[in-house]
């Protein structure tokens, strides 16, 4: 591997005066499951590596029923999902999580670095879209947030400017009678890369018969995830039914921009996207519903 | 080359302090400068499982893990497994089972079903499948394997270290 420097930063303002110092040339390492392996194989070259989990701010992991998920950038996958209260208040964030690689993969992996490599198949940002969820970015002016659909600009690059970095996400509290579920399809069982990945979130009305809102968001069919605005805007306030699921899941077929590679043919992408946006839609119901 | 770094660490219960490189793994820092070579190299970018360790209580691919990280860490490798007088009672299976051909898997296998056992000390056929779904084996298949595992979770807990 080629040689660089490590750094390890302890507060927030440290990382960004050595973030604005080096530019492009410093990369943050968090679970270094993405950029171990990047550096190793020459995908890409650095002089440092900014090591950020020393720092307080992208560690923390609390939820309430009123403020909602916050979650540091650097908090692997595994805590996320072994805190009962979270896994039972945001289930479908965990679909996402507990998929990443395997156990050793979890161990590391993060969902800062899952959203900042900006892969096109990461799985938690359909799932992080679907639930709203923000991203607080630290940086030489100080801090600002935008939605997680907003973030990726492209395979690999992200809005983050020179001096930045996330420092956390924040999602707002599950609504009553809502729910979401994020499936990804993949030839085999475990430990492989998604074909299609696709996100749903649904908030219905107290007789369980009414969309009230509905947000749906695809991974792996353009180059960022995408939110699928239409898809989801079609739902709000119709009555739940295979008709409308199929609309929805229609819309989002619209949107989908999938290539062609060794995982799957665009059309095949585009007929999968429809399968699982309606299965996605199902399981956001199903779960909606437990939540009366 | 950039400046070499001193680390310290305890490994499997003892303090050591070296120097390595930045760009040097966790795998490398315990094959190449510590003797450590029971933790294998398969794929050297986190699919297969080989090189697995448990660090501060969680398992984790030590190729995918830099040596200056582990600063202040507490690792156990295979290595810390057997006792002074008898093998970990998953060494013991894997061996009773035939779980194992060429061997180059075997520790990751051995310290993944370590991590597992400690956190679920009784886990179900298709907990210890998922659990090992981030190992690869390419001689034995996993069915021995995954028997070998649940026959440690069987032994008595006095039994082990
Ligand atoms: C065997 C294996 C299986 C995998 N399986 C999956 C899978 O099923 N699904 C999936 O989506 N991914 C998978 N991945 C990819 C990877 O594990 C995930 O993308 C993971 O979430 C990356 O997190 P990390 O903390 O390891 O990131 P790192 O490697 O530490 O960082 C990734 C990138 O983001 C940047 N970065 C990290 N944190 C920040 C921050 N706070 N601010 C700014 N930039 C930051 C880094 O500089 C780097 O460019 C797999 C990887 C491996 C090796
Ligand atoms: S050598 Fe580390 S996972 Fe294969
Ligand atoms: S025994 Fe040879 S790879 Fe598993």
């Amino acid at each position: 591997m080629q040689a660089f420097d490590y750094a390890s930063a302890r507060t927030v303002d440290e990382a960004v005066s050595l973030l604005a110092q080096h530019g492009e040339r410093a990369r943050i390492l968090a679970g270094g499951t993405d950029i171990i392996v990047q550096v190793r194989e020459g995908r890409r070259s650095v002089d440092l590596l900014l090591d950020i989990k020393k720092i307080p701010e992208v560690n923390q992991l609390s939820y309430d029923p009123i403020n909602g998920l916050r979650i540091g950038a650097a908090v692997p996958c595994y805590k996320i999902y072994e805190q009962a209260e979270i896994a039972t208040a945001y289930p479908g964030l965990i679909d996402a999580v507990s998929l990443i690689g395997g156990i050793q993969i979890q161990g590391r992996a993060t969902l800062g670095g899952n959203l900042c490599n900006a892969s096109p198949a990461a799985d938690t940002i359909p799932a992080l879209i679907v639930l709203q969820a923000t991203c607080l970015i630290a940086g030489p002016q100080g801090t600002r947030e935008v939605p997680v659909e907003r973030f990726c600009t492209g395979p690999g690059r992200t809005i983050l400017q020179r001096g930045e970095f996330l420092l956390s996400f924040h999602l707002p509290p599950p609504q009553k009678h809502s729910g979401a579920r994020y499936l990804r399809f993949i030839p085999r069982n475990e430990m492989d890369i998604a074909v299609v990945g696709v996100g749903a979130s649904a908030v219905l009305n107290e007789a369980h018969t009414r969309f009230v809102s509905a947000r749906i968001a695809l991974g792996a069919v353009a180059p960022t995830p995408l939110l699928a605005v239409e898809a989801g805007e079609i739902l709000a306030g119709k009555e739940i039914s295979e008709e409308n699921i199929q609309r929805a899941a229609e819309a989002a077929q619209a949107i989908a921009r999938p290539i062609s590679d060794m995982r799957g043919t665009a059309a095949y992408r585009r007929h999968l996207v429809g399968v699982l946006t309606r299965r996605a839609l199902q399981g956001a119901i199903q779960r909606a519903k437990k939540e009366a | 080359m950039s400046k070499k770094v001193q680390v310290q660490a305890r490994i499997n219960g003892e303090e050591v302090e070296f120097l390595c490189e930045p760009r040097q793994s966790l795998l490398e820092v315990l094959r190449d400068e510590l003797g450590l070579t029971g933790s294998k190299e398969g794929c050297n970018n986190g699919n297969c499982g080989a090189c697995n360790v448990i660090m501060d209580g969680v398992l984790v691919n030590s190729c995918l893990v830099l040596g200056v990280e582990i600063q202040g860490k507490e690792i156990t490798t295979i290595e810390g497994l057997a006792g002074p007088e008898k093998l970990h009672p998953l060494q013991q299976k894997f061996l009773e089972y035939a779980a194992l051909q060429c061997g180059i898997c075997t520790p990751g296998f051995i310290v993944a079903s370590k991590a597992l056992l400690d956190k679920n000390p009784h886990p179900t056929e298709q907990e210890v499948r998922y659990w090992l779904a981030g190992n690869l084996c390419r001689c034995t298949g996993y069915d021995k394997i995954v028997r070998a595992v649940l026959a440690a979770a069987e032994v008595d807990h006095e039994g082990r270290r």
